[in-house]
């Protein structure tokens, strides 16, 4: 497959809903930043956390992912960036947000490029991407791009389309797409980067010797 | 092909009616169980080994010794036998007793338990979970098949000269399966070994049990055991019946809608669809698990949870009764049909008595501290067998 993939995350709950918009926002910005810098078509899937809320509980309680879920997966797992948004809900990213993130199979984001985004009813919420969103991705070894974007109420209100949210958007999109385009198209890397032991098990010997 | 049950153990409340039974009965009930699973002409029943409540059965061997007492023909098992938290020396012992006990109706499958406040208890770290079941497993292996054992490792006292009693009826060990549920580790070790793999699938999706499966058929062939297809597999289930489908399902739904593990979370028609949980006519159960062997390959043993989420003794006992009367006589003949004649049945301590060439006497007798001499003095089997490292 040639191209790039870009996978969108959106924790958003209410229809429509404020952190879609700055989800799909973001990733129109990165998508025409990246065919411009690698002239290649670039696929965006979006995951909507709410059409999948009940299956994320399932997969606390059961310990494996019903199947719209486990596609949902499989294509942010493809991908080669991701754009991940959530409102912030007390100081923090939401439940919701987290579920997902909680539900992947240990590096599964690892060195993947990814671009934060997040929504609140005050621009006084906006740290909560660098106080919280951020940590949780550096602790799942991903590359995030330093620029993360906060969308207020304020910021929808603005009649300027070129007021200080398209300026976030746009350097912020442009930062992932160069993140992306440095890297090998994740379709022409190995699946995983993940050592798998079903593949490639451990020789007993090794196990019995202790290491 | 083997069909029995396999219990956790659990005192759950009856959803239906809010009762939760006492220890002593639900101990009771294991035992007219285990009588009701060999009266209906199942081969196998096992039980689980829990030290934490609400599970009874901390204490397996005088679990399944009473029941061997009982019974006459059905084999005793385990599901599992903590080999990470309980001393090898001291599951060699008891074991091989049961094994006499019960003139060789015995085996066990090895599991290391996932809760990790257990493993401090018995003075271990679950962090040393496979660490523990490579070793101790190792050690147990040794202690079985060997008389005289001198032995050094991380986790347990160093052994010098230590003999294991009573020796292995008929000087064969009882055979061993290794249950995992998503180590690799585990299929590895039961493939180094030869010895069985069991994945206890009850709460997975099949593609996940058919690569657990497939890397212990593939390791099974390179340790050089046999065949890919001639390794020996074992797989959980879990049904509820009743001739009418839909009195089945709304039977178990509610027991189904809060049980343990699941509970709360997916719906009854999702789990039956996304696991092996059939809820329906013994003719579903039939098809369901007939079909199990399109994705791991013809199997030996199959295993059913029947007692579980509170459901009452009386319930339980009807449906062994369903298990053994309408599903397992025939899917007997649905997995024997086209099964190659080169895969072989589980193991038994008869085939392997066999297989060893007859029985033999292992008793170790002692040294007389008067002569010195032992009945077994034979220079050249005067074994001091050396540390592994």
């Amino acid at each position: 497959m040639s191209g790039r993939t870009l996978a969108v995350v959106s924790a958003g709950l209410g229809q429509p809903s404020s952190t879609r918009l700055l989800a799909d926002r973001l990733a129109a910005a990165t998508a025409a930043s990246l065919r411009e810098q690698t002239g290649e078509a670039v696929t965006v899937t979006v995951v909507e956390l709410r059409d999948i809320a009940r299956e994320l509980t399932d997969n606390l309680l059961t310990g494996f992912p019903p199947a719209g879920l486990r596609a949902a997966v499989e294509g942010v797992l493809a991908a080669d960036g991701l754009v991940a948004v959530t409102p912030i809900f007390n100081a923090s990213y939401s439940g919701l947000f987290k579920t997902f993130f909680d539900v992947l199979d240990e590096g599964s984001l690892q060195a993947t490029p990814v671009l934060l985004g997040a929504t609140g009813g005050t621009a006084r919420h906006s740290l909560a991407l660098e106080f919280a969103v951020r940590p949780m991705f550096a602790y799942l070894r991903s590359d995030v791009v330093p620029t993360a974007v906060f969308a207020a109420s304020e910021d929808w209100g603005s009649t300027s389309a070129e007021g200080g949210l398209a300026r976030r958007v746009d350097r912020a999109g442009s930062e992932l797409a160069t993140a992306v385009a440095s890297r090998d198209p994740a379709s022409s890397r190995p699946r995983s980067v993940v050592a798998d032991g079903f593949d490639d098990p451990v020789p007993f010997e090794q196990l019995l010797t202790g290491r | 092909m083997q069909f029995g049950i396999f219990t956790v153990g659990d005192v759950t409340p009856d959803p239906t009616t809010g009762r939760t039974p006492s220890e002593h009965e639900r101990i009771k009930a294991m035992v007219a169980i285990a009588k009701k699973a060999e009266e209906v002409g199942l081969d196998v029943v096992a039980t689980g080994e829990h030290h934490n409540p609400p599970f009874v059965p901390s204490s397996p061997t005088t679990m399944l010794g009473y029941i061997a007492a009982q019974t006459k023909r059905i084999v005793l098992s385990t599901a599992t036998t903590l080999i990470t938290t309980n001393d090898p020396v001291k599951i060699a012992e008891d074991y091989a007793m049961l094994q006499h006990l019960a003139d060789g109706r015995v085996d066990l499958m090895m599991g290391r338990g996932n809760t990790g406040p257990v493993y401090p208890w018995f003075g271990r770290d679950i962090r040393d979970g496979i660490d523990l079941a490579v070793e101790n497993y190792a050690l147990l292996h040794r202690l079985w098949r060997e008389d005289v054992v001198t032995w050094q490792g991380r986790f347990r006292t160093p052994l010098q000269s230590f003999t294991a009693t009573p020796r292995p009826l008929d000087g064969v060990p009882p055979f061993v399966w290794h249950g995992s549920i998503r180590s690799p580790e585990i299929a590895e070790q039961a493939a180094y070994y030869g010895d069985g793999f069991f994945h206890n699938n009850i709460f997975w999706p099949i593609e996940h049990t058919r690569r657990m499966v497939q890397l212990y058929r593939r390791r099974f062939e390179h340790y050089g055991h046999g065949k890919a297809d001639q390794a020996i597999v074992g797989l959980g289930g879990q049904v509820f019946m009743r001739p009418r489908s839909q009195d089945a399902v709304a039977e178990f739904r509610p027991y189904f809608d809060v049980a343990p593990v699941y509970g709360h979370g997916p719906t009854l028609e999702e789990f039956t669809e996304q696991t092996p949980l059939t809820v329906g006519s013994p003719q579903q159960v039939v098809e369901r698990y007939a079909s199990m062997r399109e994705h791991v390959g013809d199997y030996q043993r199959q295993l059913f949870l029947m007692d579980h989420a509170g459901l009452p003794l009386k319930t339980v006992l009807e449906q062994i009764d369903l298990l053994g009367e309408q599903v397992v006589p025939v899917l007997r003949k649905e997995m024997a049909a086209g099964r190659p004649a080169h895969v072989p049945d589980a193991p038994t301590h008869a085939s392997l008595v066999a297989a060893a060439g007859g029985p033999h006497d292992s008793t170790v007798h002692a040294v007389d501290d008067v002569t010195g001499q032992s009945p077994d003095a034979d220079p050249t089997d005067g074994r001091t067998l050396e540390l592994v490292r």
